[in-house]
């Protein structure tokens, strides 16, 4: 195994261990395929798990009125990209956008991202999202994919340190370190995921 | 919170915590996960390794302040952020109000910041008309319940989901159901709604990096990311110890603070945000952003020679994780706002020493704390001092002073104790214990037996007993302490007979005394000065290649706070560095010096177990001798579950806090039951007056001894 290929082993696995999906990927079409599919097999009433049927007060229970279709946000993606995702999500019955997620706080089903690094030792994605609509897509939607390429794949953080810092003096600048799904445990230390952002988190690898 | 005006009523307090079985039981099972989980996560890193890097980074950065402050303003004002420094916890209210005030914010959301709790910043927001809701889990269910926190990094974690469950049915209006997962998703509901409608977002920050000007916040649920992003206003209030100069620092940091915590190798997001952001609520399309920072007495402490460490902290909790003493009264009791032995320190500076006062006689000083902490702060040794500082204030009280001025007194205090066994013959029994307690006990102390002072002390023994080794492979000087002098004198006899057949020279200088821990502990520190002084001149550490002790809190204290205690007296403090560097406990002494061989022992069998000293394990790393001694003198070792933990005694704590000694003793004589075995063996006689009173009160026929009377009885003679 090449060090590349056991650094991105490693980045798998750790990623598993926090609960993330991971999904090795030949293509950027795949990645396409997988997030349509994922939305449609995605419980019809994407409100179930954030509380549709929960005993929440009149104003939260609001928000599921805003609610109709499925959504897939995918805000920073190449526009070729954004296009091919536009037209599939389209012809499967789903609104697909990439600005304006201030208006759907009520819930996205989906958010597609691309990471720019990974952190194997920690199983964490680097996302540089200084855009506002990006980084909504990170934290409303209900499920998470981010795709990564493989070859962005470093051994640990100080690995990514030069590349964050490039980022963060070209300000303004909204870096993250993702790192499975959104979490708590502050309700008798059971651990419960999707407390604020995502509950699922997939990544997608890219192959390259 | 801190509410008790004195002693009597904390203990009241501590009661109803013991009583409170919900609690005890999460704390218990949060303690054992925690251990199992750190370790996990620490797994291939060199821990005290990177601690070391940590204090030396964090030391320099605050000797650094004013010029890193400097570039950190100069960086974050390049990119369109404001930033306020105040230098109390009323200014930072001010500050803050006002930034509310002037941007017309009517509703807040908050992340979670202990520095918000130290500053009590939303009753100053709330007064001033603003709606302020706490977003992460815990905080909102403390928030609605009008409580501290427990935990820095749990603050709800002394309730239960029956608990949580009927609060959210009384604020959502909706019965619920007290399923977790249900729970969690109805909060994710309420307070979606929260964000929508805010304003202005609050955070904390973990890290301010001066290199770039921003910012850097730890999380798991996603909140801050929130309310980072949704409100136009955004606020973060950061300590002025959160300074750094670089990112390289930070990511040190972020290395040990979540598997401190948590035991997670890492938080599910950890945001790091420089410069005015774009924020397409507001006119502008940036954000609004102001960073406070607050000094509350940061920066004198900073300025004191043994305090300055404090500036280490990261508020990853892990002192409170695990305190033996945490774990049974939990966060409101051990603490005020910061809770854990770095609470008990953070009260008395950021809150005073009428909420400090009865905190700080409450760390039975295993030391549990200093191994873990992320900055390598010496926490007991803080509390400790500032008993000491607190009582120099207010007064001591009679039983400390007392205990002072004997042990001032070798004379006195050991004609003290030689009457005391005249005394005691009225109700002294043939197995050793005094039949019932004296009168100056209360009945909460009847939960272990105590011994009676021995016929003959170690001191008189040794005058006629001494033994002349000639050709010595090594020369050594005994330390008894008092209890193996006047109470268990026959486990240094033990040593002394497997001294002599290894050919070791003794020598046993008549002049010393008390080591001078127990009124350390009691913060009497003059006291614990002159006892010192007193040893340090019993002792010629040039004549010995090792002075042994088999109390391991003797050889702790003896090693490690002899030099501390005379460093204002160059003279005194050269020769303490000798005597301390010559300390060492017996299991080490016999195993990794004497090295001595299975086959000099006749193989007795049985089962045994072993209790480690806290001062033995921590105070001086020793793990593994004790263990192959007992395999060597032929004993199958039963490891017990949580053998490392403290036993209770704690010297004088167990006096002033008898509900928790029981507690602690309790615990761990049900873990030594367990294993099976018959015999319990350890390295310390303050334990082993602990354990055998316990034991006998439980009528259990386990014996209790020390190492080095298993060695003796089983050596070949």
């Amino acid at each position: 195994m090449s060090s590349q290929e056991s650094i991105s082993q490693r980045f798998k696995e750790k990623a598993e261990l926090v609960s993330a999906t991971v999904v090795a990927i030949a293509n950027e079409d795949e990645a396409i395929a997988y997030v349509v599919d994922l939305c449609d097999r995605k419980e019809a009433c994407q409100l179930l798990v954030s509380g549709c049927d929960l005993a929440v007060s009149d104003k939260a229970g609001d928000l599921c009125d805003e609610k109709q279709r499925k959504v897939i946000a995918a805000p920073g993606l190449k526009p070729e990209l954004y296009k091919k995702l536009a037209t599939k999500a389209k012809k499967a019955g789903f609104e697909c956008i990439n600005s304006g997620l201030r208006d759907k706080l009520a819930g996205l089903d989906i958010g597609f991202t691309v990471a720019e690094y990974g952190i194997a030792d920690t199983g964490t994605l680097m996302i540089d999202c200084p855009s506002e609509d990006l980084r909504l897509a990170t934290m409303v939607s209900e499920f998470h994919v981010c795709m990564l390429s493989a070859s962005k794949i470093r051994a640990n953080t100080y690995a990514v340190e030069k590349m964050m810092l490039t980022r963060m003096k070209n300000t303004p600048d909204y870096l993250a370190f993702v790192t499975g799904a959104s979490r708590t445990a502050d309700i008798e230390r059971v651990l419960a995921l999707g407390v604020h952002g995502p509950l699922e988190l997939h990544i997608l690898l890219l192959e390259d | 919170m801190q509410k008790a005006h004195d002693l009597k009523e904390y203990r009241e307090e501590l009661r109803e915590s013991l009583d409170n079985d919900f609690l005890r039981t999460t704390l218990d099972n949060f303690a054992v996960a925690y251990r199992a989980g750190r370790a996990n996560a620490f797994k291939g890193i060199d821990v005290k390794g990177l601690i070391g890097e940590i204090a030396a980074s964090k030391d320099a950065a605050a000797a650094d302040f004013d010029r890193l402050y400097a570039e950190f303003k100069a960086n974050a004002e390049a990119a369109g952020v404001h930033v306020h420094f105040a230098h109390d916890a009323d200014e930072a209210n001010k500050i803050i109000t006002k930034i509310a005030r002037d941007a017309e914010c009517k509703k807040i959301v908050k992340s979670k910041s202990m520095t918000a709790e130290e500053i009590l910043l939303n009753h100053d927001l709330e007064a001033a008309g603003i709606e302020v809701t706490e977003t992460d889990l815990g905080e909102w269910i403390i928030q609605l319940r009008h409580e501290g926190p427990s935990h820095m990094v749990m603050p709800a974690i002394h309730l239960s989901r029956f608990q949580v469950g009927d609060l959210f049915t009384e604020v959502t209006g909706k019965k619920q159901d007290t399923e977790i997962e249900k729970l969690v998703k109805v909060a994710r509901r309420e307070l979606r709604s929260k964000y929508i409608e805010a304003d202005m977002g609050i955070s904390g920050a973990n890290f301010a990096i001066a290199e770039t000007g921003g910012i850097g916040i730890v999380t798991n649920e996603g909140n801050a990311r929130l309310v980072t992003t949704l409100p136009r206003v955004h606020v973060a209030l950061m300590g002025i110890d959160k300074l750094l100069p670089t990112l390289h620092d930070a990511l040190r940091i972020l290395k040990v603070l979540p598997r401190n915590a948590t035991g997670q190798q890492i938080t599910s997001y950890v945001t790091w945000i420089t410069g005015a952001n774009e924020c397409l609520a507001a006119e502008d399309g940036k954000k609004e952003i102001h960073y406070v920072f607050l000094d509350n007495g940061r920066s004198e402490l900073v300025k004191d020679p043994l305090f300055s460490q404090v500036n280490r902290c990261v508020r990853c909790g892990a002192c409170a994780n695990v305190c033996p003493v945490y774990r049974l009264v939990g966060g409101h009791k051990m603490g005020h706002i910061y809770i854990g032995a770095i609470g008990l320190i953070l009260t008395y500076f950021f809150h005073g020493k009428e909420k400090a006062k009865n905190l700080v006689q409450n760390c039975i000083n295993c030391e549990a704390c200093k191994d873990v902490c992320a900055g390598g702060i010496d926490l007991p040794r803080l509390i400790k001092t500032i008993h000491a500082r607190i009582m120099e204030e207010d007064g001591h009280p009679l039983p400390s002073v007392l205990l002072g001025q004997v042990l001032r007194n070798r004379k006195l205090f050991h004609g003290l104790l030689r009457a005391a066994k005249w005394g005691q013959r009225p109700v002294a029994e043939k197995d050793g214990f005094i039949r019932h307690l004296p009168m100056i006990f209360s009945k909460e102390h009847s939960f272990r037996a105590l011994p009676t002072i021995a016929e003959k002390p170690f001191r008189d023994w040794w005058q006629q007993n001494a033994p002349r080794v000639e050709n010595p492979k090594y020369r050594v000087a005994l330390f008894s302490g008092c209890v193996q002098d006047f109470v268990y004198p026959e486990q240094m006899q033990s040593a002394v007979r497997l001294f002599e057949a290894e050919g070791v020279s003794m020598d046993y200088p008549m002049g010393q005394t008390c080591c001078g821990l127990p009124v350390q502990m009691m913060g009497e520190m003059k006291a614990s000065h002159d006892v010192a002084a007193q040893n340090l001149a019993a002792f010629d550490p040039s004549k010995y290649d090792y002075i042994i002790t088999l109390c391991a809190s003797c050889a702790a204290h003896l090693k490690h706070n002899y030099p501390k205690l005379v460093m204002g007296k160059p003279s005194l403090k050269l020769r303490a560095d000798d005597f301390s560097a010559k300390i060492m406990d017996y299991s080490s002494f016999v195993n990794d010096v004497l090295k001595v061989k299975a086959d000099e022992f006749k193989g007795s069998g049985g089962k045994a177990t072993y209790h480690a000293p806290c001062h033995l394990c921590r105070g001086l790393d020793v793990h593994e001798a004790p263990r192959e001694l007992l395999a060597k003198a032929g004993k199958e070792y039963v490891p017990c579950a949580e053998e490392e933990v403290c036993c209770g005694f704690g010297g004088t704590f167990s006096m002033k806090f008898p509900e928790l000694s029981a507690e602690l003793l309790r615990k761990k004589l049900d873990n030594v039951e367990a294993t099976g075995a018959s015999e319990l063996y350890t390295d310390c006689p303050g334990c082993i007056m602990q354990l055998r009173g316990g034991l006998k009160r439980r009528g259990s026929s386990i014996k209790v001894r020390h190492v080095a009377e298993l060695l003796d009885d089983s050596k070949k003679k």
